[in-house]
């Protein structure tokens, strides 16, 4: 897979605000999948996100936090409030070092599935966030950063 | 690992999920379940999901594949007391739960089972 890389979009990362510090992770195990949830929870409540806007993020980390425990052999989730001029949002980066996504095209339509999932997971995370940059190299691994802004 | 409790009242099987559950959990709840359904006859499973907060792609999919292995054991699922916001998530999602019989509360869906099948 190779595909001209523009670097992340920037956002004013909120890291001194108390109750909003940069918060990692770690992605081994299904009960890391419930901390992340519960982690990324906490966050949306600090940053007084709506109870629906709370759902579809926290559930958007659960199919990340999934992918990379299920298909990448483990990694890492970093969660962080973000500022982009009068929006504050939570920001969530979820890393592993798996075998990457050969065609990514194929891996983000809906209904396409490596696994035993419905391949539901990346099309369907990407409807409940605002931003969804993924990169992936085979061999190296995937880090998918989303978005959703308040 | 933990599992998730079901409960037998009358003809009724009633599974109710307290909390967010890891999904080994949630695979072991199908087979729990199909045993249930041969051991006890039941014919209605109320399903209560009323504290679950988060229901993603795979969550979903179990609660799809416990309707349907319901269904080939002659026995039906009520899914009782999705979260409105849940319901917003799961279809933007792109999961509708198709086949899936659905009530507000358990109440509701004992009233809906009970013209049906009186207890």
């Amino acid at each position: 897979m190779s595909r001209a890389l523009s670097p992340w979009r920037e956002f004013v990362i909120l890291s001194e605000v108390p109750g909003l510090e940069r918060l990692t992770v770690a992605l081994r195990t299904q009960e890391d999948v419930v901390l992340l949830r519960h982690r990324v929870r906490e966050h949306a409540v600090s940053l007084s996100f709506s109870l629906l806007d709370q759902t579809k993020i926290v559930t958007a980390a659960s199919e990340l936090g999934r992918n990379a425990v299920t298909y990448g052999g483990g990694g890492e989730a970093v969660i962080e409030a973000a500022r982009d001029g009068f929006r504050i949002g939570l920001v969530l980066t979820v890393l592993d070092h798996g075998p990457g996504i050969a065609n990514l095209d194929e891996a983000m339509r809906a209904g396409f599935s490596t696994g035993t999932g419905l391949g539901l997971g990346l099309s369907g995370t990407r409807r409940l966030v605002h931003e969804f940059d993924l990169r992936s190299t085979v061999g190296q691994g995937t880090v998918v950063r989303i978005v959703r802004w308040k | 690992m933990e599992r998730i409790p079901i409960i037998k009242i009358g003809k009724y099987l009633l599974v109710t999920v307290q909390t967010d559950v890891q999904d080994n959990v949630a695979l072991a709840l199908q087979e729990d379940l199909g045993n249930r359904i041969i051991a006890t006859r039941a014919r209605l499973v109320l399903f209560d999901i009323s504290s679950l907060q988060v229901v993603d792609s795979f969550i979903g999919r179990v609660i799809a594949d416990i309707a349907g292995i319901a269904r080939l054991l002659d026995a039906e699922v009520v899914v009782v007391g999705m979260q409105p916001a849940v319901a917003i998530t799961l279809v933007e999602l792109g999961l509708t739960l198709n086949g899936v019989r659905t009530a507000l509360n358990v109440e509701s869906a004992v009233a809906m089972a009970g013209i049906r099948d009186p207890i």
